[in-house]
């Protein structure tokens, strides 16, 4: 892990892989949450 | 309503809403267990980086010449710390945006006399018991500063050529006065680790301040040539990067992202903003943006978007287009 | 003792007015209901409280390390794993705030009288980013080094490098360990404190909460 990352450069945008990967997770998990359903109690009122 | 306060008790809020079951203690302990599940196994699994810090030692012996140059431009005054101004010395009036110079707000409150403390102190400890050095010593501190800066001038040219011999740094002939001699026992001292220590003790024995050694590595270019190699540095999106193949500070993009555009990168710039004041621009601009991110309640358009982009009504599903569930009852 | 006399002492109370005050703005079952309104059904809701957990392991990890010295880790492999556990924590803390902050930007969380817990999100954001910067400055290695022969020209250039000193560990690691974790953690009270109160906001709609 201490050898150096290497670089996705796009334009001006010069960003670390580790770095992206964790952006694209953190949109991917984002996505997952809106769409996922969701464990529901009891539908009764309590 | 008001922004900032709610008349109604949440009786009232919620009155005619249906309420389901949800354990709030029981979320907070899957939270808990599975955030400590995933820590331990990434930890287990990636450790976290620990490159060792460069000493000044690693620095006199991994490049001499470089060692040797710096602290002779820091007798010539010609080096970043000598000539950066508040809050170590007022050599420079430091950045500005036309009227806006927050560095010359609170003085010289942490003075550093770069050419003294680097350099000449260092090497009237290393003068003990070494005549050669005491002679040099003297004769540097008894000339006029024009001949001081004859010496500087001519040692700082042939420097640009130098090579190291038998661990001493080699010049070609010429008239340096007691530069040479200087110069090399401070690499000797360097080399052996005795600057580390002298820099960061400043006499006393207990210290946590490493201003001095950390700003004298900072003028040469050993430490930021590693950072370079790191993509470290600030023109490399350096903020936000870790060294080897971890993740860095991610959430720092858009600081580090305006350093690497215009009008941040240009000598011009614009309004007066431009690569000579980046650091005092960028800092102003994020804080207007993180104080607007705080106000978004309160900023039309800002606080509009929300009602305009459709990922509440996936979040909201259930409210907005209810599978067959009986309307809410009150 | 008459009645009158007790009411007129109980408004004399500081300690009366000030649970009868708890008692109406937070009083139990709004800080630990057992059930929610049923739109509260998306994972987006779960990421404050994996937020605040990372949090938790932050500071355990943190208060670890603090405990054997700021060299341990360096020099113990047991050490080392805790500095791990400390790093990724950190790393799911920032995170889970983000997608936090994502969710409830989309969800308008401010609206019905919730700009300020918003506000106080936003506050914890930029304290938790001072207090990493300070905790990278901490680690007495080569990034440590870096950052702050770097970091020193923003600080300085804003007048706070004055008194801010990112070369001067000890002032660094001080304010790492101490004033603020203490002032994120204060402000996560705080912030969980005002959610509660009000409760979560209604959908954006007509039927569910204004539209603004």
């Amino acid at each position: 892990m201490d050898a150096p990352a290497h670089y996705f450069d796009w334009g001006f945008i010069h960003i670390s892989y580790p770095n992206l990967l964790v952006i694209v997770l953190m949109i991917v998990l984002f996505g997952i949450a809106l769409v996922a359903p969701f464990p529901h109690g009891s539908d009764r009122d309590v | 309503m008001s922004a900032f306060t709610q008349r109604m008790t949440q009786d009232e809020y919620y009155r005619g809403v249906r309420m389901a079951p949800y354990d709030l203690v029981k979320e907070l302990g899957y939270a808990l267990a599975g955030v400590a599940v995933l820590a331990v196994i990434l930890a287990a699994a990636f450790s976290s980086p620990d490159v060792a810090p460069v000493t000044i030692a690693a620095w006199a012996q991994g490049d001499p010449v470089d060692f040797v140059t710096t602290a002779t431009n820091e007798l010539s005054g010609s080096t970043i710390s000598t000539g950066y101004g508040n809050p170590y010395n007022t050599n420079a009036s430091g950045q500005s945006w036309g009227p806006i110079a927050p560095v010359l707000w609170f003085g010289t409150r942490i003075p550093v006399d770069s050419a003294t403390a680097f350099v000449i102190q260092p090497l009237k400890y290393a003068s003990v018991g070494n005549t050669d050095l005491g002679t040099a010593l003297s004769t540097w501190s008894g000339a006029s500063s024009d001949q001081q800066a004859k010496w500087l001038k001519a040692y700082t040219d042939a420097l640009g050529k130098a090579t190291v011999k038998d661990g001493k740094v080699s010049v070609t002939d010429g008239d340096y006065g007691p530069l040479p001699t200087m110069m090399n026992n401070l690499l000797g001292v360097a080399q052996s680790g005795g600057l580390d220590g002298l820099l960061l003790v400043n006499g006393r024995f207990y210290q946590t301040d490493y201003t001095q050694g950390l700003l004298f590595m900072g003028d040469g270019t050993y430490l930021s040539g590693l950072a370079q190699q790191a993509n470290l540095t600030g023109s490399q999106w350096g903020m936000m990067n870790e060294t080897g193949q971890y993740p860095g500070q991610t959430w720092l993009w858009l600081y580090t992202a305006w350093y690497q555009v215009w009008p941040f990168t240009s000598q011009d710039g614009f309004l007066g903003l431009n690569a000579g004041n980046a650091d005092l621009g960028i800092v102003i601009l994020m804080t207007v943006l993180t104080a607007a991110l705080a106000l978004v309640p309160l900023i039309p358009i800002l606080r509009d978007i929300p009602r305009w982009v459709p990922i509440h009504r996936l979040i909201w599903r259930e409210y907005y287009t209810p599978k067959g569930k009986a309307a809410p009852r009150t | 003792m008459s009645e009158q006399t007790l009411e007129t002492s109980n408004d004399r109370s500081w300690t009366f007015r000030t649970r009868q005050w708890v008692d109406r703005v937070l009083p139990m079952d709004h800080l630990l209901p057992h059930r929610q309104p049923y739109y509260v059904g998306s994972w987006v809701y779960v990421f404050g409280v994996v937020t605040i957990a990372a949090l938790v392991w932050v500071v355990v990890s943190g208060v670890v390390l603090s405990f054997m010295g700021p060299q341990w880790w360096h020099d113990s492999s047991l050490g080392h794993f805790f500095n791990s556990l400390h790093f990724w924590s950190v790393q799911l803390f920032f995170l889970f705030m983000v997608l936090h902050l994502w969710g409830q930007y989309f969800m308008a969380g401010w609206r019905d009288g919730r700009a300020a817990t918003w506000m106080i999100g936003v506050v914890i954001f930029a304290a938790s980013i001072l207090t990493a910067f300070t905790g990278y400055l901490s680690q007495q290695n080569f990034a440590s080094q870096f950052i702050a022969v770097n970091a020193k020209d923003a600080m300085n250039a804003g007048g706070i490098g004055a008194f801010f000193n990112v070369l001067n560990f000890g002032q660094m690691y001080g304010l790492h360990i101490m004033l603020l974790p203490i002032t994120v953690t204060f402000l996560v009270v705080v912030h969980i404190v005002m959610v509660r109160a009000r409760g979560v906001v209604k959908p954006i709609g007509p039927e569910g909460g204004s539209a603004s």
